[in-house]
């Protein structure tokens, strides 16, 4: 079974365009990043997965169950932290973990205060006296303590200290050995790199590109960097060409052996070929806004 | 449970503010009846020379210099207005406030149905409303004990029954309002609740407005009718219960489909 499915998932607000058309299969047990720059379309594919906003068109199942038919049987097996978090004023955070739980008629009282431990949350404190990444702690709480099956994140370490986001992956890690699946939006690319094992690229509403993290940084871009002279005029599938007086450096998607020819009939002192990272894969492309990778 | 606990938690500042206000209001226009009822010749010289607002207010048909004629028309007023703003406050910031508040993310992504949401947010509402006026009756029959005047029963609790069924006609309908709002409003629960007095003023004050009783709930609210007939006027308490009810029914559809943003 899939942990979430999306056929022809589509979110209009008015004439307005959220989401069009997408089509995404998270299996269960991934660790899956879903990659965009803002506005391009990750808060809505979530919170129409979440039931908050109603789709135009399409559907999605999340653990095998309809995502608009069996709202609550979903949402009790899932996990969410938003990406801005917002509590009621006057409450205690140990009020708000408390609240979360008796919301899915659960005694977490035991992982509450291992998970308050680790991340070293204070619960006696009030939610209007809380700082960004406290607030960000007592909704990883929320999302973490009763044991989710599947954890869809949005922008979740926005707001915590390195050291912190360090913990949070730790945590995250534990939970998907442990066989959750955790689905999580960010658009910051090596944090996706570093932790998710598939990926997903969102442009404008679209996915663009969806596979493992290795394929989607090595999508057949090298990173090519020569000390001396070489003609890259004749070369098809040149992109990002700076020139130094050194040399040049390039990405280069095209035919290889037509690389190797261009580079053996230069001048060269040194060349290096390199699989480019996935945040230069994902630059380059949204800076080119083409269709795809 | 879970979320009526919860508001009822919430909300417990707003009441006891509203409680005590209302409350401490009534017990002070109480004790003062004692020194008025003195003045009575005075008075009543007073609102003959203001005309129709004295209808308006319905001075034309009660006797201030008894107890039931003074607490329906002073206390009626603090009673009336005081009763109608908390009402469409509580109603109107309902549903609309989580999402101004960005709270509606938080709640709305745990396994519970919008539906139950919205009518445990309705009963907790309701639940306030009720605590208020049995705290605010039980001050006022205190205060009436303690100037040593029999208590007219009857009116005390015919006018203090009206008002809590305004208070749920109107927090009732701005509960359906609060469910097409993106940000809780207070001015639109205030503003509805003035409009709807100053429409039962002008009603009192010329027959040819006679038939915006029909509308405001402060008409079936009105003490000198209720002295008068003993009882208050059914078509008016149905017409606005019926309303309220679709106002509710209104919410519920509406927020069970709604876009949280």
């Amino acid at each position: 079974m899939d942990a979430i499915i999306t056929e022809g998932l589509t979110k209009y607000y008015g004439k307005n365009r959220g989401i069009r058309q997408v089509d995404l299969t998270v299996r269960q047990g991934d660790f899956f990043g879903f990659i965009g720059p803002n506005g391009a379309g990750k808060s809505t594919l979530i919170r129409t997965l979440m039931g908050l906003v109603r789709p135009t068109a399409g559907r999605a199942r999340i653990l095998g169950l309809d995502a608009a038919r069996d709202r609550e049987r979903f949402l009790a097996r899932v996990g969410y932290l938003p990406s801005e978090v917002s509590f009621y004023p006057g409450m205690r955070v140990r009020d708000i973990l408390k609240l979360s739980a008796d919301l899915r008629r659960r005694d977490c009282a035991g992982a509450r205060d291992r998970l308050c431990q680790r991340l070293r949350l204070d619960p006696s404190r009030r939610a209007e006296e809380l700082s960004l990444g406290n607030r960000k702690k007592t909704a990883i709480v929320c999302a973490l303590q009763h044991e989710p099956e599947l954890l869809i994140l949005d922008e979740p370490t926005a707001g915590l200290d390195p050291l912190m986001q360090r913990a949070f992956f730790d945590l995250l890690r534990e939970r998907n050995r442990q066989g959750a699946t955790v689905f999580l939006s960010s658009h910051v690319l090596s944090e996706i790199q570093h932790n998710c094992t598939r990926a997903a690229m969102i442009r404008d509403g679209q996915i663009i590109a969806d596979g493992t993290v290795a394929e989607l940084a090595g999508t057949g871009v090298k990173r090519v960097s020569v000390r001396g002279t070489v003609d890259c005029g004749a070369l098809a599938g040149v992109r990002d060409l700076h020139r130094t007086p050194e040399g040049a450096d390039f990405l280069y998607s095209g035919d290889i052996s037509a690389l190797l020819r261009a580079l053996s009939a230069g001048d060269l002192r040194d060349v290096t070929v390199t699989e480019p990272d996935l945040e230069e894969v994902f630059l380059q492309d949204y800076q080119r806004g083409g269709g795809g990778l | 449970m879970t979320v009526l606990k919860h508001e009822l938690r919430q909300g417990r500042t707003a009441l006891f503010t509203w409680t005590a206000a209302i409350g401490s209001l009534l017990m002070l226009c109480v004790f003062i009846f004692p020194e008025t009822r003195g003045d009575v010749d005075e008075m009543g010289r007073l609102f003959a020379s203001m005309g129709r607002f004295t209808a308006a207010f319905g001075m034309d048909r009660l006797d201030l210099g008894t107890l039931t004629g003074y607490y329906c028309v002073e206390c009626g007023t603090i009673l009336g207005l005081g009763g109608a703003f908390f009402a469409s406050l509580a109603g109107i910031s309902a549903l609309a406030k989580e999402e101004g508040d960005r709270t509606a993310e938080f709640l709305l992504t745990h396994p519970i149905a919008r539906g139950l949401v919205a009518a445990e947010k309705l009963a907790a509402v309701l639940i306030q409303l009720a605590a208020m006026d049995l705290a605010v009756l039980a001050l006022a029959l205190a205060s009436m004990k303690w100037i040593g005047q029999p208590i007219p029963w009857r009116e005390v609790l015919l006018l203090h029954g009206a008002n809590g069924l305004l208070q749920a006609e109107l927090a009732g309908i701005c509960f359906g309002i609060s469910a097409f709002l993106r940000r809780s409003s207070a001015g639109i629960g205030v503003g509805l609740a003035a409009v709807l007095y100053l429409m039962n003023l002008v009603s009192n004050m010329t027959d040819r407005a006679r038939f915006l009783k029909l509308i405001t709930p402060f008409g079936y609210c009105e003490g000198a009718d209720i002295v008068a007939d003993g009882r208050l006027s059914a078509g008016p308490v149905v017409l606005g219960m019926a309303l309220a009810c679709a106002a509710v029914a209104a919410a519920c559809l509406r927020y069970g489909r709604k876009d949280i943003l």
